[in-house]
């Protein structure tokens, strides 16, 4: 809370405390509608927002959502009242008005979808806003709050807003939960479910549909313009954490509903903030905290791997600087110098000492005086390593024909991911023991290539 | 099952705006054997297969499945598509891709049943790619990928095969894998038609041939169409005259215009 200036006073911190306290109590009827109508908004649009973004429609969200705007203005200009009723079917109709238009544009003309898209929003949305100003400047009543549809208005939500938004949650819940299996066929491999006979055609609408439904309901709370976040940012989020489509539209839920719970909260606590725009700040909030801390493919995790990886390369390749030095002085003579070591492998002297203090704790390299000489075990790693990339050099070579300097930078790379199995089949594969540079192929058992 | 051809097709024509990709392509397969759809880059493989599968429209033509229309035999004819035309990347195990099989069967409320797992457990198995059954797809190599595909169109017990380029870009291990596949369902009596890029291995692989460049050029026994005469007139540039007058016809949309069917 210390971000706030304003709000900086520790009179202002008790009195949020107290707010948070009658908030949670229920007792304040408004503020539990807006809470229970965020939440309900937040699961639904999550989850069937989920299904756009899988078959990479997720703009459609954003297109249907502009296009609710002049049925809203017609439907309040033609019959006069603001029953959330009859903004809703005004909603429904301009909606899917626009998802036909949607739809009917690239298979009719020569315009791609994404154009199609683009045009149908800037028009419906123009459209609205047209109607919105000429609404403005008449003298009906019950106009004012029309221009709120725009960016949500959740303080002015009413007991009917919830009653529908209920129903269309349940409804697309449960639909989600029949068509399951058919849904994710669709979505995964389009052509292939029409080879089977199924009726994508009635699966998309069914989709479009309850999309829609969950759109208009939402204009309410976060209004035209940010619904498209509360559709994608929960799936975009949850993908980080998870493989399987089940626990993904969980995940996907339990964020939308965790999103609309803070922003509810912060815009009761306090004063003059918006509930959507927060709920649409604190889903952006967990999209870069999945992005960033997710265990198997957050940022941190991968650069961890990524160090990882990069510290087992070095090590390994002095492992294999360590035995061409062996190597060079006919097996004769174990311990060697730093400035031996860098003359076959640049590095900084820093770098080299700390890697070669960890190997010394593995138990790879032993350390006498200034000397480093390769211990039992990493002579053994050494030679399995140098085995590899010989192989792959004699390969390439052979089977690939590429000159000796070529194949030395790929076997650099390669030998470091070559596993059991492939170094079998190189071996099935090659004709001769020595590598293209001359130098023998060490056997596997540690005999060869041991001190003789 | 009947004295009908497993599939045949009667002026098939398609095309692509106002290419014309497939112009009046007629042909028969018999039963019980490997068919090679082959043809150079382009030349309307996977779009014969496409409109045999009804999914690119035909501007004419009939297609017969066993005598009779593709809805009366969805449940014979399995479609393999081509592997590139996935996203490998959606959250999805392989087990699940096999069970898509069964969703012909399947009615819009159920889920699949222990006899459909039944079903898929043992296409995994034929395709041996059973212990990889809770692999993610996109853990896959491109060769799993592919015996994850036919694996799926095996579990719907299907009479005909349709398949994109099934040895696209796969390991020798799945080429065996899928030889194997084909001996198993010619035995059973099943037909497989493959689009087929490899002109080394058509002759070994498949018994029947079907030599395309936007027509037809030849269909029979592969030992009677692998001429080289044959080939020549298939991979030897196009007609273009006959292409370019197609195209012409198109954009004149006489088709439309000419009285007659």
């Amino acid at each position: 809370m210390n971000g706030f200036e304003p709000y900086n006073d520790p009179g202002f911190l008790a009195q949020a405390w107290q707010q948070l306290g009658v908030f949670w109590s229920f007792d304040d009827m408004n503020a539990t509608w807006v809470l229970v109508g965020s939440l309900l908004l937040g699961m639904s649009a999550s989850v069937i927002g989920a299904f756009a973004f899988l078959r990479k429609r997720s703009l459609l969200g954003d297109a249907l959502a502009h296009a609710a705007l002049p049925g809203v203005m017609m439907a309040f200009l033609l019959s006069g009242s603001r029953d959330a009723e009859i903004i809703f079917a005004g909603a429904l109709v301009s909606s899917l008005l626009g998802f036909w238009l949607i739809d009917w544009l690239p298979k009719n003309t020569k315009i791609k979808p994404d154009a199609a898209l683009a045009i149908t929003l800037s028009f419906f949305f123009a459209l609205g806003l047209m109607l919105l100003s000429y609404i403005q400047n008449t003298s009906l009543p019950d106009k004012s709050g029309l221009d709120k549809l725009l960016f949500g208005q959740a303080a002015a939500i009413t007991s009917n807003d919830i009653d529908l938004l209920l129903y269309v949650t349940t409804l697309v819940l449960v639909t989600v939960v029949v068509f399951f299996q058919k849904f994710r066929l669709i979505a995964f491999n389009r052509v292939y479910a029409e080879t089977l006979g199924v009726p994508v055609r009635f699966y998309e609408v069914v989709l479009a549909i309850l999309i829609v439904l969950s759109v208009v309901v939402g204009l309410q709370l976060v209004g035209v313009v940010l619904m498209a976040a509360i559709l994608l940012t929960p799936i975009a989020a949850a993908r980080f954490w998870s493989h399987q489509l089940s626990h993904l539209l969980t995940l996907a839920a339990l964020f939308g509903a965790l999103s609309a719970s803070l922003g509810a909260q912060i815009s009761y606590v306090a004063p003059a903030m918006p509930t959507g725009p927060w709920i649409v700040v604190s889903l952006s909030l967990l999209f870069f905290i999945s992005f960033i801390f997710a265990p198997r493919q957050g940022l941190i995790k991968r650069y961890l791997d990524d160090r990882a990886l990069k510290q087992r390369v070095i090590q390994e390749n002095i492992l294999r600087t360590l035995y061409k030095l062996l190597e060079r002085s006919h097996f004769q003579r174990n311990g060697f110098s730093l400035a031996e070591i860098t003359e076959l492998r640049s590095m900084s002297g820093t770098e080299l000492r700390n890697r070669l203090a960890e190997m010394v704790r593995r138990g790879w390299v032993k350390q006498n005086r200034q000397q480093y000489a390769l211990s039992e075990k990493g002579l053994l790693k050494a030679v399995k390593l140098t085995r590899r990339h010989r192989l792959w050099e004699s390969y390439l070579s052979q089977h690939a024909d590429m000159t000796s300097d070529q194949v030395h930078q790929q076997a650099e790379r390669i030998e470091h991911i070559l596993n059991r199995e492939q170094e079998e089949q190189i071996v099935a594969e090659l004709m001769e023991h020595f590598d293209p540079h001359g130098a023998p192929i060490p056997g596997l058992s540690d005999n060869q290539g041991h001190p003789s | 099952m009947s004295n009908q051809p497993p599939l045949k097709v009667d002026q098939l024509s398609i095309r692509y705006h106002h290419k014309p990709v497939l112009t009046d392509v007629s042909f028969e397969i018999p039963p019980g054997q490997t068919v090679a759809i082959v043809g150079p880059n382009g030349a309307g493989k996977s779009s014969l297969l496409k409109g045999i599968m009804n999914l690119t429209p035909a501007i004419q033509g009939k297609v017969q499945f066993y005598g009779r229309t593709l809805e009366e035999k969805r449940l014979t004819t399995a479609y393999v598509p081509q592997r590139e035309e996935i996203d490998w990347d959606f959250p999805i195990n392989v087990m699940d891709v096999v069970l898509m099989g069964r969703h012909g069967q399947l009615k819009f409320w159920q889920r699949p049943s222990r006899c459909d797992r039944q079903i898929a457990e043992q296409a995994l198995k034929d395709l041996k790619m059973w212990d990889f059954r809770d692999r993610q797809i996109a853990q896959l190599s491109g060769g799993q990928q592919q015996r994850v595909f036919l694996a799926r169109a095996l579990a719907q017990q299907a009479s005909l095969y349709l398949m994109d380029e099934p040895f696209a870009g796969v390991d020798v291990a799945t080429e065996k894998t899928i030889i194997e596949l084909f001996k198993q369902l010619k035995a059973k009596g099943n037909t497989v038609v493959c689009v087929h890029h490899d002109l080394n291995t058509v002759g070994e692989y498949f018994d029947h041939v079907i030599l395309i460049n936007a027509r037809l050029i030849a269909a029979g026994p592969a030992h009677q169409v692998l001429t080289q005469a044959n080939l020549n007139k298939t991979y030897g540039g196009r007609l273009s005259l006959l292409n370019d007058l197609t195209e012409q016809m198109y954009r004149s949309r006489l088709d439309n215009a000419h009285p007659g069917d």
